[in-house]
Formats: structure tokens, sequence, C-alpha cells
């Protein structure tokens, strides 16, 4: 399944690093009712200034304007991009620690692993744990394969996502955000 | 130069041109009050709460076009201001309120009276921050000014742990804004304004709805130009009345829940709506599948989150009302409607939702069309939240910009006196009516202490019938006349106004009515009249909520209506 069928919607936003705009953001989000799937926040390229991305679950395109404007009109918003027709990049990763008790289940464990390209990260007496990066598919079709030995935690985070090739939607010239007052 | 954080505070305000504070004092605000004597050039009005302040400030925006600014402490003074930003951010005013907060050890300790303001206040201001050093107040106030006035206004609130306001630093007030993330289109996309010019042309039932967008950017010549270049017949909404004369021969009053029934018949029939500077309140739109079903939409508003919203539009113009309508103006080719207007016009004549119907008693529109006989529409009109308000919008004809002030997306009962209060500071030379409902002004009447000691010549009106009269209509209409907790005792009015030395008058009887209004208007200084009003008026026409123009409810048949000499519209 596509994220067109799945009413996914990949946005980007570059925010002024303060303390308090996530709180911001997210509040937003809550009032008006948007529905997070899930949201990825990490440095950028510039000095002061990080990139979320959000994934937005709605099967309404007048929503994913809604949330693109009201994201705009947050101060500490510099600059977002809907990315959902885009060619775009995306990624997700994941750590899964999975029972594995004997030497069959592991070297079965490792055969998955290879499969799908992923690592084993750390091997204990009774576990092992995996980092698998990719797209929303193939995250969860390892997971899926990796649930009959027994998944014991799984930690994943938010998906990130850029514009393919030489388009950089999110350009930052208007990056002097540095040494800007804290804000609440 | 060297300033602690309290005298920074009130260089910037300087700088800003801030002449009057409203307040009320505490611990972690004090370093900025004891420097207040320090800069005579600001006044400070002590308000009784601190939401008055609030109120007060947004009322004294209102009638100035100014930013209000207000003082409150740490914990409950900053708290007690909630409502007066969320009042301010729903109706776009713009303010800046500046708080104390525990000093900075002391943040996130629960230490006494502290509250997480920014917390609190993040989703009822535009913006708002927490000040951790000294040398960013200069910087922080700069941008609190320039956000709460440009782009679609409203309020920011700046808090100020107590030791960062005592602390000195180096005071720099910067000449511009850093805010990469801030930039409010003002002017409309050409091909848009070309493709709205194209509409107007061709429009044969065109109509404008003018919002407070029109009044926050003094596009009044600009919105008459437009109107009489193409004969377009103009309604304004709550917040818009008084950005285009109402005696106007293309006036067609305001429209929504209460409107006039002419209004909502036009938007009803019209092909073109022109929507400037306003948001498609439900209260306007009622039920949006039915709202303005032949109409195309050219939607004039600063806030691009507000295109297509509520309603779809045809042609988004984002961009500050007074300059689309400027650029507009140059396409726009002199064009009549002169079918369309007399259509209106015989509209106005089969549904006159203008006229005051005839009563005994004393009618509540009647009170409203006296006090605009009495005064010659020469006010500013204030009201609180109800039926009063509704029937202050519908029997006063507004005539002159940022005269009627009302607390409209929020719906604040008790914002009538402290607005008021407010508007009065602002504008000293104009006549201040604050028209009150009982159960709103028994909200906020504490301020008539703020009234009497700085004698704010204010002449309040209350609309005395013992009920929230509003919900009331709705128990009648809706809930088989179940009138659950809105029936009320009221103190004595005028002993009231007595123990505060304010001037007192109760009416009881129509022949009364004006000739108290003259009384009242004769007395230097502030003046309280008690209306006994009839207890169970109603106001009409009503579209309920929800539902479109086909379910409006006008006067019930064999209402005798009382012919108005001056009404004009």
């Amino acid at each position: 399944m596509n994220d067109n069928h799945r009413h996914l919607h990949t946005i980007v936003a570059l925010v002024q690093d303060h303390p308090g705009v996530l709180t911001r953001i997210a509040s937003m989000f809550r009032r008006r009712g948007f529905n997070i799937a899930s949201l990825a926040v990490g440095q950028s390229e510039t000095f002061g200034l990080s990139r979320m991305t959000f994934v937005v679950n709605t099967n309404q395109d007048d929503v994913v304007e809604q949330v693109t404007k009201q994201l705009r009109k947050i101060v500490e918003v510099v600059k977002v991009t809907d990315l959902s027709a885009e060619d775009i990049v995306a990624r997700e990763l994941a750590l899964i620690k999975v029972k594995a008790s004997s030497a069959a289940a592991r070297s079965e464990i490792i055969q998955v692993v290879e499969l799908f390209r992923a690592r084993v990260v750390d091997v204990a007496a009774e576990s092992v744990t995996i980092e698998v990066t990719g797209d929303q598919d193939k995250i969860e079709s390892i997971l899926m394969l990796l649930r009959g030995f027994g998944v014991q935690e799984v930690m994943r985070t938010g998906r990130v996502a850029i514009a393919r090739g030489r388009k950089t939607p999110l350009k930052t010239t208007t990056a002097k955000a540095k040494d800007g007052p804290s804000s609440g | 130069m060297k300033r602690t954080g309290a005298q920074m505070v009130f260089e910037s305000l300087i700088n800003e041109g801030v002449d009057v504070v409203f307040g009320v004092p505490g611990g972690a605000i004090l370093p900025i009050y004891q420097t207040l004597p320090e800069y005579p050039q600001v006044r400070h009005i002590l308000v009784r709460h601190e939401q008055c302040g609030a109120h007060a400030a947004d009322g004294y925006a209102r009638a100035t076009g100014k930013v209000g600014v207000c003082f409150a402490t740490s914990g409950p003074g900053a708290t007690n201001l909630v409502t007066g930003l969320a009042n301010a951010l729903m109706d776009s005013v713009p303010m800046v309120a500046i708080t104390g907060q525990v000093p900075r050890a002391a943040i996130g300790k629960d230490a006494f009276q502290e509250t997480d303001v920014t917390g609190v206040s993040l989703p009822v201001t535009k913006h708002n921050y927490l000040v951790m050093d000294p040398k960013d107040i200069g910087v922080v106030l700069k941008e609190a000014f320039h956000l709460a006035r440009t782009g679609r206004p409203g309020p920011v609130l700046v808090d100020i742990p107590k030791d960062v306001q005592q602390e000195v630093a180096e005071f720099r007030y910067p000449e511009k804004v850093n805010l990469p993330g801030y930039n409010p289109h003002l002017s409309g996309h050409p091909t848009q304004i070309k493709k709205a010019a194209k509409l107007i042309a061709e429009a044969k039932r065109p109509i404008i709805v003018a919002g407070h967008g029109v009044i926050l950017s003094k596009a009044y010549s600009e919105l008459k130009e437009l109107a009489e270049q193409a004969q377009i017949p103009v309604i304004t909404t709550l917040l818009g009345l008084s950005c285009f004369p109402e005696n106007h021969v293309l006036s067609v009053g305001m429209p929504g829940m209460h409107g006039m029934a002419y209004a909502n018949i036009a938007i009803d029939r019209s092909d073109l709506l022109i929507a400037i500077g306003m948001r498609f309140d439900d209260r306007i739109t009622g039920r949006v599948s039915d709202f303005a079903p032949n109409a195309q939409i050219i939607h004039i508003d600063i806030d691009p989150a507000e295109i297509d919203k509520n309603v779809k539009t045809t042609v988004p113009l984002v961009g500050e009302a007074k300059r689309v309508l400027a650029a507009l103006n140059r396409q726009v080719e002199p064009i009549t409607h002169v079918e369309w207007v007399k259509e209106i016009e015989q509209l106005k004549q089969e549904h006159p939702s203008h006229l005051v119907p005839e009563s005994e008693g004393i009618a509540s529109p009647y009170v409203i069309r006296q006090v605009w006989e009495a005064t010659g529409g020469d006010a500013i009109i204030v009201t609180g939240v109800g039926q009063h308000q509704m029937w202050a919008a519908q029997h006063f004809f507004y005539t002159k910009p940022c005269t009627f002030i009302t607390s409209g997306g929020l719906g604040t009962m008790g914002f009538e006196v402290p607005a008021a209060m407010g508007a009065k500071i602002g504008k000293p030379k104009e006549t201040v009516w604050a028209f009150c409902g009982d159960g709103g002004f028994q909200m906020t009447l504490q301020e008539l202490g703020t009234i009497a000691e700085n004698q704010i010549d204010v002449k309040f009106a209350i609309f005395n019938n013992g009920f929230h009269g509003m919900v009331r209509q709705w128990q009648e209409f809706f809930y088989q006349k179940d009138y659950v907790a809105t029936k009320f005792f009221n103190p004595d009015f005028v002993k009231l106004a007595d123990a505060y030395g304010i001037k007192g008058f109760r009416v009881e009887s129509k022949a009364d009515v004006r000739p108290t209004i003259e009384e009242a208007m004769k007395v230097k200084g502030p003046v309280l009249i008690d209306f006994v009003v009839d207890a169970e008026e109603n106001v009409f026409p009503m579209i309920p909520a929800g539902t479109s123009v086909k379910d409006m409810l006008e006067r019930p048949p064999g209402t005798t209506l009382v012919e108005s000499k001056d009404a004009s519209t």
C-alpha cells in the first residue's frame, strides 16, 4: 500500500530552534484536530534552524492545505513544504529486539536481517537487536516476519523525507535565526 | 546605555508611542511598577481585575487603531488575562500584555504565584515570549509590537521574570525586527486581482460583505470607491459595522443569525459575493452548504489560512484590504446594477428588520434608537454580548469608523464595562455609551471603581430584564420555555452607582426614556441608567444555528413597527 491509499501526506517545515517551538506546533495540531501519524525533528544544515517532517493522516486535501497554512502562521516556522505530490526519498528507522534463545532461531533471524539489508546491532544471550532503515512498508514487512520469533521491544522513529534531485524546496536563504531571543 | 530590565520596558513602550497602560501590580511585576514614576509620559490606569485590564486595552485599541497595552503580575494576575487575550485573538485586536514572572531560579519549582504563563497563553495569543536575559527586552518588545499591529493583528504576551526586571544591562532598541518566519502578504496577486475584476464586470447581482479587516487596514475610502464605482450593495459584518456609512444608499446592514432579513436574502440571491476582511464565521454562514448558493466568491483576507477554511473561494486574494482594494479599483470599470439595487430596496420594504417594534413597556430596541436620535449617531457604542448587542447592531446606525466596539468572536459578556473605559481613555473627546446586559454587567461591574476614580465619562445603559436574555430566548424557542438558570436577582443598580459616587437613574416608563438619556448627556462624568425593559423580548430576525436563510424567523405576524424618521437604511 502506498501513501495515497493510506491517506498519508508528508509535510516538511523549517523552524527556528527556540525553546517551546515544538509545543506551539503540537498545540496547533491538537487544537485544530489534525491527526499527526508521525513527527521527526532534527537540526538542519543551518545553525539555529531545525527541520521537521510531519506525516498527516487525512483523506481530505483541504485538511492538508489547512495544516500547511496554520503551520505557516506560527511565527517561528520559517518555511513549510507539502511533499505529498513530490518525488521524494522517505526513510524511517526502527530498532527491534527479538527473542533468540536458540542458535537455530538466531541464524534464522540473521537470514531475515540479511534479506532486508538490516543490521544486527546487539546480541545478548536471549535476544538480538536489529536496526532497520527504509520506508514504512519495509519496516512493517520485517516486523511481520520477526513477530514469529517473538518481538520484545520496538523503537521506531517518525519519517524523514527529502525531495529527490536538484530540487531544494527548503533552501534556507532567510536563515539568520541564530541568537534570537528565546520564546516560550 | 545601561538600564534595569524594568527601565528597558518603559524605554521600549515610549519608543512604540505607548501613552497608557492598564494593569494591576503584584509581587513579580513590582520592579516594573516601582519604575513607573520615572516615566510620567506613560499613564497607568489601575483596574480592579486583570481581565478588565486586557479588555480596556482591547477597547482602547479598537477605538484608536493603536496597540493596547496591559500589565499583570505572575500567577493569578496572568491567568486572569486569559479571557482578554482570547477575546483579542478572536477579533484580531492589536495588544501587548506584559506579565511579571517569578525569578529565573524559581521557574519550574512551583514557586509562590508561579504559572507557566507562556504555556497557558499559547493558544490565545498570536505569539508570546519568556525573556530570560535583560539584553533581550528591547528586541522582544520591538518584535511584540510589530507582531501585534502588522499582518493580521492580535495579542502578544511578554513574560518577564522579576530578576530580569531588576538586572542592569546594556539597552538597545533595534530599528528593525528579525523574524524570518513572519512575512505577511500585503498586496494581492496581480493575476488574481485581474480575475476578480473580471468577475465583478460580469456579475449581475454582486454584493460586498465587509468585515473587521476594512477597519483594521483603514480601507474605508477604497471600499466606498469600489461600491460606488461598480454600484455594489455593501453588507457589514458585526465587527465590520461602522466601516461603511449606514446612511449610504448602498448600505444593506448586518448579515447572519440576527442580521437584517434583507441582507441575508440578498446574499442568498447574489451571483458574486466579495468578502473583504471577514472570515465566514458560522454566525454569518449558518449551514455552509446553503450559504450564498448562487454566488461565486472573491475572498480578500490578509490571513491565507482564512481562505477556503469555511467556505470555498472562487478567487482568493491574500493581502491587506486597503492595498488589495486600491489595486482592484484601478481595474474595475464603472458599471451599474440598477435592477439589483432596486430589488434590494424592495426587500427592505418587505422585510423591514431595522424598524423598531411598537410596545407599551420599554422595548430595548426603542432605547437604542432613542440614544441614536439623542446623540445624532455621533457616539462610540460599546456593547456586551447577547440580545442588547444584537439590537445595538440592528437599531443604531453607524456612519463613522471605529464607533462600534463589541466582542464578536469570543462573545465575552462583561466586555462592555472595561472596553468602554478603554475606548473613552483613547478617545477622550468622543461621546461613549456602553450598552450593558444586566447579566454581563455583573461580571465586570467592579470597574465602576476605576471609572469613578478616574472620572471616565462613559454613559452606561443597562438593559435590565432580569434574564440572561439571549439564553432565555433559546430556551423559549428550542427548549419549550424551560427557563433553567437564566432568571436572576438584580441589585439596585442606582444604589450601586451611588456607592461608587456615580450618578444613577432608573427608567421604568417609556415616557422617561428620552428625557433621561438627555439628562445623562448633560452630566459631566460617568452616568449609569438602569432601563427596566420588557422581560421576555426576542431578537428578530433569527436564523437558528446550523440552518439557512430559508429557516429565518422574522417578527411574529401582527407586530406593529414604528416608522423611524431618520433611519435611512
